[in-house]
């Protein structure tokens, strides 16, 4: 039997949460009431990447894209296109509501993308097996198994180029070849899919669309460094990615593909999932061991690497969930074609989270080598509200601050971290002039006094004291030796702390500092915020020639501090406003002024 | 409490049983403790200690280091203000600092009704939806403060 029509509905936990699930539902209902059900299959799939768009369906092999969905549609998708084979033209994707509909092969956010890791995320139901053995899933495992030694896979993965995509970048091919010529008969395979960072879902979203590539990825690891037990460290707080990874091994067991004697080859391989509890640290590996172990996850000093001496004390690989999702692509279209995307040093692509104040959130990927304004203006289609471009971070609180004179440089480790940033895991969050970086330094220096384990002083102590200082400087109490102070500090961390947690806490306000001085300065020399986002230095006043004495703000004020008569121009009393900012939202005049 | 108050479903006893067997189960099995409970009642994390031999010294130490964990049972519906960054720039401080407001209820506090609790929580990894805020597992994105009132008025009338 064949379907005249595919419809993909996305269930990501984006789409979900707009009630995808909704739609997907109410799509089978309407085909079975229509009485077309054998005429269309509606398939729920992983994310699609377009998150500021969702809930997002896509029917084949019209190839429409369908945006900003809601459950109601459901009937009119059916009994238009499935039935009638027309498009229903209002729910097409258009860059703004006055533009014309765009056909999906000239969407901007999709032009410049290239998928390797995002493969089958949006194309294939992730629950199911089958759809992903279409798609040459599990084909490279084979391959594993039948056509190569251990030491073959190992060459082959070191030929490619591969890095860590947690961060660090470390070539794979060498941690597995370090852990394969570790002596000991027990070794493990972690997968570190603790995605911490926040404003970050790549993993999330790259399990929760194609769960398959991790597990097949991880037993052609043990199958390379002599392992035959893998566990998937996993946030609990994503219940999804957890659900579609026990249907995925289940599956993958079912079908000979997992467990014993994989494939009559001889090969055992079994991965068991332990859950995360929502701890930062946990994502530096000998953290996340402890954590594995039931213990507290605190880092201990390397080396020993945990490729020599890891879980329980035998040698351990550790890859993080997007390096996974590359191994089983690099292994079927060989080293060779995986190494000539990307740049000299940095293969491959790289998925980011695009998030903040740009028109197109949402999850992209793009070959290492891209630049920051293809990625920001072109994908992200600009700023929100034509406002304008201030920085962009990347690394999350480990990394720093990027500027537009940076943004033309091409994305690899090294110049990431040459400008000052990392690559981190592949958060990206765009600010604009609205955002102060004093505040978004301290809100990263919060987070980072919260999630230090406490082992080492430099991070424990350091943390602190830089919180402290930052948070003196935005209630304008700050002095212009607090720089200095800051920069101290910062280096001695950066020097000193036990691992990356507390080794790089200091960047966000290192490179602020360097990139915005001007802007500190103005916090401690004027008593301002131009952003007007330090609350304490901001001030709301009314401008008597504007106001028209309304009343509005007046009665809108929850202290109250709004005096005046009617018709009369309104004042507000400073010693008791709590700078709540309703004045100044509310009033139609532009009579409340902030600064 | 008397150590050995509390009750535990034989689905949870069956899941010690298993777990306090492999290594490095215990935080596994505090998971499972706060899916039954809400959170870890100290009596529960003594009975664990007393089936599975781990010291409750060593039981509240993990308990205490993973932010997950809670020993304090929350409110009939826990609200989650989503504090990741994308949330915090688009306004997700104002959100708490709302909720708060309305509930007045201070943080690791329940209401008056035990209705609710509200907790700042990382990233729900929903930041194409910012600025999120969760409430029991209903996840609602793109907020104003504005539609706090409703939405909350919402889970009181349940």
């Amino acid at each position: 039997m064949a379907y005249k029509n595919f419809i993909l509905v996305c269930g990501g936990t984006g789409c979900e949460s707009s009630r995808s699930d909704e739609i997907y539902k109410n799509l089978i209902k309407e085909a079975e009431a229509l009485g077309v059900s054998r005429d269309v299959q509606v398939v729920k799939t992983g994310c699609f990447g377009f998150c500021e768009k969702g809930p997002i369906v896509k029917v084949l092999p019209s190839e429409s894209f369908y945006v900003e969905v809601k459950p109601e549609d459901a009937r009119e998708i059916i009994a238009e296109q499935v039935i009638k084979g027309r498009e229903v033209t209002r729910l097409l994707y258009r860059k703004d509501k006055k533009a014309e509909t765009t056909k999906l092969q000239d969407i901007e956010f999709y032009q410049k993308q290239f998928r390797i890791v995002l493969r089958n995320c949006g194309v294939i139901n992730p629950e199911s097996i089958d759809e992903y053995i279409a798609r040459t899933g599990y084909h490279a495992l084979e391959k594993a198994l039948f056509e190569m030694t251990p030491e073959e896979i190992i060459a082959e993965m070191k030929a490619s180029g591969l890095r860590g995509r947690g961060g660090a970048g470390f070539p794979t091919g060498m941690k597995w070849e370090a852990a394969r010529k570790s002596p000991g008969e027990v070794k493990y395979i972690v997968c570190n899919a603790d995605e911490g960072d926040p404003g970050a879902y790549m993993d999330r979203s790259t399990i929760e669309g194609d769960p398959h590539s991790i597990l097949e990825a991880m037993v052609i690891a043990g199958r390379a460094v002599g392992a035959n037990f893998g566990y998937i460290y996993i946030r609990a707080e994503y219940p999804l990615a957890i659900e579609r990874l026990k249907i995925a091994i289940a599956q993958a067991k079912d079908y000979g593909l997992l467990g014993e004697n994989i494939l009559n080859s001889g090969f055992n391989f079994d991965i068991e999932i332990r859950l995360g509890a929502g701890a930062f640290v946990c994502g530096e590996e000998t953290a996340l061991l402890q954590s594995i172990e039931g213990k507290r996850g605190m880092p201990r000093p390397k080396p020993p690497f945990p490729a020599v001496k890891g879980l329980w004390g035998k040698p351990t690989v550790i890859n993080n969930v997007e390096t996974l999702a590359n191994v089983p692509i690099v292994l079927t279209r060989g080293a060779q074609w995986f190494s000539s995307i990307g740049t000299e040093k940095s293969k491959g692509t790289k998925v980011f989270a695009l998030t903040g104040k740009i028109n197109n959130s949402g999850l992209i990927e793009v070959p290492m080598g891209t630049t920051l304004r293809e990625i920001i203006f072109d994908i992200g289609g600009g700023i929100r509200n034509n406002k304008k471009f201030k920085g962009v971070q990347t690394g999350g609180p480990s990394g720093g601050i990027i500027v537009e004179k940076d943004l033309d440089t091409p994305i690899s480790y090294e110049s990431l971290t040459a400008l000052g940033s990392m690559m981190g895991s592949g958060g990206m969050i765009v600010m604009d002039e609205d955002d102060c970086v004093v505040d978004v330094s301290k809100f990263y220096m919060a987070f980072c006094v919260d999630e230090s384990c406490g082992k080492c002083a430099p991070c424990r102590i350091g943390t602190k004291q830089m919180h402290g200082l930052l948070d003196k400087i935005t209630k304008g109490q700050g002095e212009e030796e607090d720089l200095v102070k800051l920069e101290q500090i910062g280096k001695a961390m950066t020097k000193a702390s036990l691992c990356m947690l507390g080794g790089s806490a200091a960047n966000p306000t290192l490179s602020t500092i360097r990139h915005f001085r001007d802007e500190y300065l103005e916090h401690i020399r004027d008593r301002k915020c131009r952003a007007g986002k330090c609350k304490d230095l901001v001030v709301y006043e009314i401008d008597p020639t504007k106001c028209i004495g309304c009343g509005l703000c007046a009665r809108k004020c929850p202290v109250p501090c709004i005096t005046g008569e009617k018709k009369k121009p309104h004042v507000i009393d400073g010693s008791k406003c709590i700078k709540c900012g309703e004045c100044f939202a509310v009033c139609k005049f532009g009579a409340v002024i902030k600064r | 409490m008397i150590a050995g108050d509390i009750e535990f479903s034989s689905q949870l006893t069956t899941y010690i049983d298993e777990w306090s067997k492999k290594d490095g189960g215990l935080v596994m099995m505090l998971h499972r403790i706060q899916n039954e409970f809400g959170y870890v009642p100290r009596a529960a994390a003594e009975k664990l200690s007393r089936i599975s031999g781990i010291p409750l010294a060593k039981i509240y130490g993990v308990i205490t280091f993973y932010h997950f964990f809670k020993t304090k049972k929350p409110g009939k519906h826990r609200i989650a203000v989503c504090m990741g960054t994308a949330c915090y720039l688009k306004g997700g401080q104002d959100l708490l600092e709302e909720t708060r407001s309305i509930l007045s209820v201070e943080p690791d506090e329940v209401t008056d009704d035990g209705l609710f609790s509200v907790d700042e929580v990382r990233c729900l990894g929903c930041c194409g939806l910012a600025p999120v805020m969760m409430i029991d597992d209903e996840v609602y994105g793109k907020l104003s403060k504005e539609q706090l009132p409703s939405i909350i008025a919402k889970y009181r009338a349940l």
